[in-house]
């Protein structure tokens, strides 16, 4: 039965209805997105599913006539695309902007469509849509076929793991409702969209402005024997094997009302449980069986993929948010690193080195990208080598994290294989992936265990190890101030080492530019060279104008609390400008060097940094000595 | 037994507890904001749901503007105590002294200030990091772009072209302190499916949802229910009783009444079904200017 065909509420008695709406409870749901540019006719056609399938109402129906008539674009017709671009700016300028969920249901089914913008600087948006996608409708405006937009849409959509796709061939009216055409782009389609993995591909002909084969097949093309629209998206079968796969349950919350019941709370993202089943946790490996699924219902005989369960355990096992319960005969892979495929969705460009949080299943875990292996070109789909990545762009790139984690293939499992990159000073979301496979040089390279420890080295020289790290403009007096701590703590006995940008520069990162990337580069290298000697035991001078504060933090990160002490040389660029001891800013000023920090390239000073030195106060003797009563009092130097 | 593919309530309910639980697990102070209409009774009895055998984790919040229907208030308070949780009543007490009410200021003035700033100034005087709302996309053209997670500034402000991208089930709940995020767990619920959910589930609601003979007078076009003697009766207006009920719930003098015969639930989801105005028309504060919910969220409402 079509929606067309439902039946007559008003005339059914209220025990009739009682069973008309149950067997609407047991309606599927079908989420799917739409893509395609403004001019394909994308959010008439979203208008058109609405209105076909009698989703508006009197009053949505006035204010839309009202609407037409302030900014329509068809005349004295109802434009059924402002219906659906729901902001301000957006129904002012025709375009959509972002993401727009839109539901309507038939008798067979319920329909989420999440409605996507198709502008190339829109990838990002849909992603989001797709990410929870079970199908996409692609649209093709039948006058000019097949575009650069439709490869990258349909790479888009594979890229996020959807399998079933319908090529909609929209304003086939303008081409005189001609078959020809139609043919030719669904043949052109096939032949690009091969290797895309869709399990269905139907391509369907219509007219989202007269309705043709929207719901009605119309009686425009009689020459199309295939279903229409809206009847595909009712009988579509996009059944995954959620259920067939290895059981998985990302644990979210430890569920302890007193003490004597212990839970853990989640949705199991595949597989089914039955108590009495064994489980592992999968980071630690440590085993148990499943003694109850409880729900507020009462306890299940069974929970399967999908359902958002809390399990208790015949033993007492540590396990915390974060932690994935697993099968034990096909366990997700544990590791630090991985492969991935990254979708860069902020303004500011993606540093490989940087510091950045990563949450993947219920985990938040710190970690950098160590490598972009290359980026794609979503339009042509070759690959480019790349340093960073920029808005909207994808790439294939290796994640490490601060710790190991359990994750699947995206490919297996999206709910234990997609990720989100979030920055963390702005905390925004600023990219998402999808694990591709596990590293395995993080297995296999195991830590050497010591027996020399920091401490042991540290206490025959009678000192507590640190970074003293000097930040600050070109000409601060960065080096100046450092160079005379360090002979000051000479003098009295410590041994230390001085870690000198420009020396650095020289030698070790020699290789590196001054691209943000490459600042950040030079940044993790100092920082990394800077742990191995306070591991030896040593005081260590670092100065380098470091601009950024995030890899300021990722060096605070990598040795341990109190043994970072942060010293903002603090020189206003005017003044730092005009002692230009080496001359380097009157270069800049000319444009002979590019990106120098306070010119062109940004500098962004500490928060709180431990000291703060003002360089216009007083002499450098003097705020050498500051420092030395600074570790002094705090034990620094014993 | 056998495994079947989820039904569409099944799915909705497993993803709204999948967000309320991403919440209490992440933040430090999540509130529940209440507002005893039948989507927070449906928001409620999933958080029931989400930490059963335990309660919820965090308190319910109401911000009373001293106009809700009488009905409303009562079973507010059983609700609480029935469940045994916190909950937490503000109303804006400088707007009672200034003695602002629906008629003396208008609809616009009188939203702004008993409930738009009494939410702000609750949120910020307990310090709330996340709270939870009843929103749908369904309802409003505004709300079908908002995130699940929508991101607040330090002064309660949405931002609808700066959203967090938001996939899969992973939400971020990263703040500095002062920001929030607004959380809608019923984002992806349409009106009927909170009302088969209703149904199916047995959930408590309020008695003005079901038709009854109530006292009302008409007011260009709109049925307004005299809930007590603060309603000031235009010259020669006189409360007759109608067979009424209400599609939405909110302050009485600003919440139309609809004349309906349907006192138990098939018979109101039957008449929503063939209802030919949508959910929102029965409130005023819609109606003021064009665009009108995208500017207020803008300004924190919820």
């Amino acid at each position: 039965m079509s929606a067309s065909e439902a039946p007559d509420l008003a005339t059914l008695d209220v025990a009739a209805f009682t069973d008309y709406l149950a067997r609407h409870e047991k309606k599927s749901l079908l989420r799917f997105l739409t893509c395609g540019s403004v001019d394909d006719g994308k959010s008439t056609l979203i208008g058109r599913l609405l209105y076909d399938t009698k989703l508006l109402f009197e009053d949505q129906l006035k204010s839309l006539e009202r609407d037409s008539r302030r900014h329509g674009t068809v005349g004295e017709d109802i434009d059924f695309a402002l219906l659906v671009d729901g902001l301000e700016a957006e129904r002012e300028q025709g375009i959509t902007i972002d993401v727009a969920y839109r539901f309507f249901a038939t008798d067979l089914r319920k329909f989420i469509v999440a409605d996507t913008p198709g502008h190339e600087q829109y990838t990002r948006n849909m992603a989001t849509g797709a990410s929870n996608a079970d199908l996409a409708v692609i649209l093709v405006d039948a006058r000019h076929g097949i575009l650069t937009q439709t490869r990258r849409h349909s790479f888009i959509v594979s890229l996020l793991g959807i399998r079933h796709v319908v090529l909609a061939v929209n304003k086939i009216d303008l081409v005189d409702y001609s078959k020809d055409v139609f043919d030719r782009i669904v043949a052109e389609y096939r032949a690009f969209a091969a290797d895309f993995g869709f399990e269905t591909l139907r391509p369907i002909p219509l007219s989202a402005r007269f309705g043709d084969n929207v719901l009605d097949p119309g009686p425009n093309l009689s020459w199309y024997d295939g279903p229409t629209l809206v009847r595909h998206l009712e009988t579509v079968n996009v059944e995954d094997d959620t259920l067939a796969k290895p059981f998985r349950m990302p644990v979210q919350w430890v569920n302890r009302p007193n003490l004597d019941f212990r839970g853990f709370s989640g949705t199991i993202a595949t597989g089914l449980i039955r108590p009495g089943d064994p489980i592992v946790v999968a980071k630690s490996g440590r085993a148990s069986t499943v003694k109850a699924i409880v729900t507020y219902d009462g306890d299940q005989p069974q929970a399967q993929a999908g359902e958002a369960v809390t399990l208790t355990l015949a033993d007492e096992v540590d396990i915390s948010r974060g932690d994935v319960l697993t099968t034990p005969d096909h366990r997700p892979e544990v590791s630090d690193q991985f492969a991935a495929t990254l979708i860069w969705m902020a303004d500011e460009p993606l540093l490989p080195g940087r510091s950045y949080l990563f949450k993947l299943g219920t985990k938040v875990v710190s970690g950098q990208i160590t490598e972009i292996k290359h980026k794609t070109d979503v339009n042509t789909f070759s690959k480019l080598a790349a340093k960073t990545l920029a808005l909207n762009e994808v790439g294939v790139v290796n994640v490490a994290l601060s710790e190991p984690i359990a994750f699947d293939p995206y490919a297996d499992n999206r709910d234990t294989g997609g990720f989100i990159v979030i920055d963390r000073l702005s905390n925004l979301t600023v990219g998402a992936g999808m694990v591709s496979f596990g590293l395995r040089r993080a297995t296999n390279i195991h830590w050497q265990a010591l027996d020399v420890s920091k401490q042991s080295r540290a206490f025959l020289k009678g000192q507590r190890p640190a970074v003293l790290w000097f930040t600050g403009l070109s000409g601060a007096g960065k080096s100046t101030i450092a160079n005379l701590v360090e002979k000051k703590l000479h003098s009295l006995g410590r041994h230390t080492y001085t870690l000198d940008g420009d020396n650095i520069r020289h030698g070790l990162n020699k290789d590196l530019g001054f691209t943000d990337a490459d600042r950040v580069e030079n940044i993790r290298r100092v920082a990394e060279t800077a742990r191995l000697f306070v591991d030896a035991g040593l005081i260590v001078l670092v100065s380098f104008i470091s601009p950024f504060r995030s890899e300021r933090r990722l060096a605070r990160e990598l040795v341990a609390e109190g043994e970072f002490v942060e010293i903002f040389v603090d020189t206003p660029l005017s003044v730092a400008e005009t002692r230009d001891p080496k001359g380097l800013y009157k270069k800049a000023r000319q444009g002979q060097i590019k990106n120098f920090t306070g010119i062109d390239s940004p500098y962004e000073p500490p928060e709180t940094p431990e000291l703060r030195l003002d360089t216009t106060s007083g002499t450098a003797e003097d705020l050498a000595e500051q420092i030395v009563a600074y570790l002094e009092t705090h034990d620094y130097v014993i | 037994m056998s495994a079947n593919r989820l039904t569409h309530l099944k799915r909705l309910e497993a993803e709204s507890i999948h967000i309320i639980r991403e919440v209490a697990a992440e933040f430090k102070n999540p509130v529940m904001l209440y507002s005893i209409g039948k989507d927070s009774s449906v928001m409620l009895h999933l958080a029931m749901k989400a930490f059963h055998p335990s309660k919820p984790p965090f308190p319910l919040l109401h911000v009373d503007t001293t106009w809700k229907f009488r009905e409303m208030v009562r079973f507010r308070d059983d609700t609480a105590k029935r469940l045994g949780l916190d909950l937490i009543v503000h109303t804006n007490q400088d707007g009672v002294r200034d003695g602002i009410t629906p008629f003396t200021h208008g609809s616009s003035v009188y939203t702004g200030v008993m409930k738009t700033d009494a939410l702000k100034a609750a949120l910020t005087r307990y310090g709330f990091d996340a709270a939870f709302g009843g929103a749908r996309r369904d309802e409003e053209k505004s709300r079908a772009k908002e995130r699940i997670f929508s991101f607040r500034t330090k002064t309660h402000a949405w931002d609808p072209k700066n959203q967090r991208p938001e996939l899969w089930k992973l939400y971020n709940a990263r703040v500095k302190p002062g920001e929030s995020i607004r959380v809608f767990p019923l984002s992806n619920w349409t009106e009927l499916d909170i009302w088969q959910y209703i149904l199916s589930e047995a959930i408590p609601i309020v008695p003005l949802y079901f038709a009854a003979e109530r006292p009302v007078v008409n007011r260009d076009g709109m049925l307004i229910m005299v809930d007590d003697d603060r309603l000031p009766l235009h010259p020669g207006e006189t409360p007759e009783m109608r067979r009424i009920r209400f599609r939405t719930l909110g302050c009485y003098p600003l919440t139309g009444a609809m004349e309906s015969d349907a006192a138990t639930l098939p018979e109101i989801v039957r008449e929503m079904l063939l209802a030919r105005t949508s959910e929102r028309s029965g409130r005023l504060i819609d109606h003021d200017e064009a665009a009108s919910m995208e500017k207020k969220k803008k300004e924190g409402y919820f």
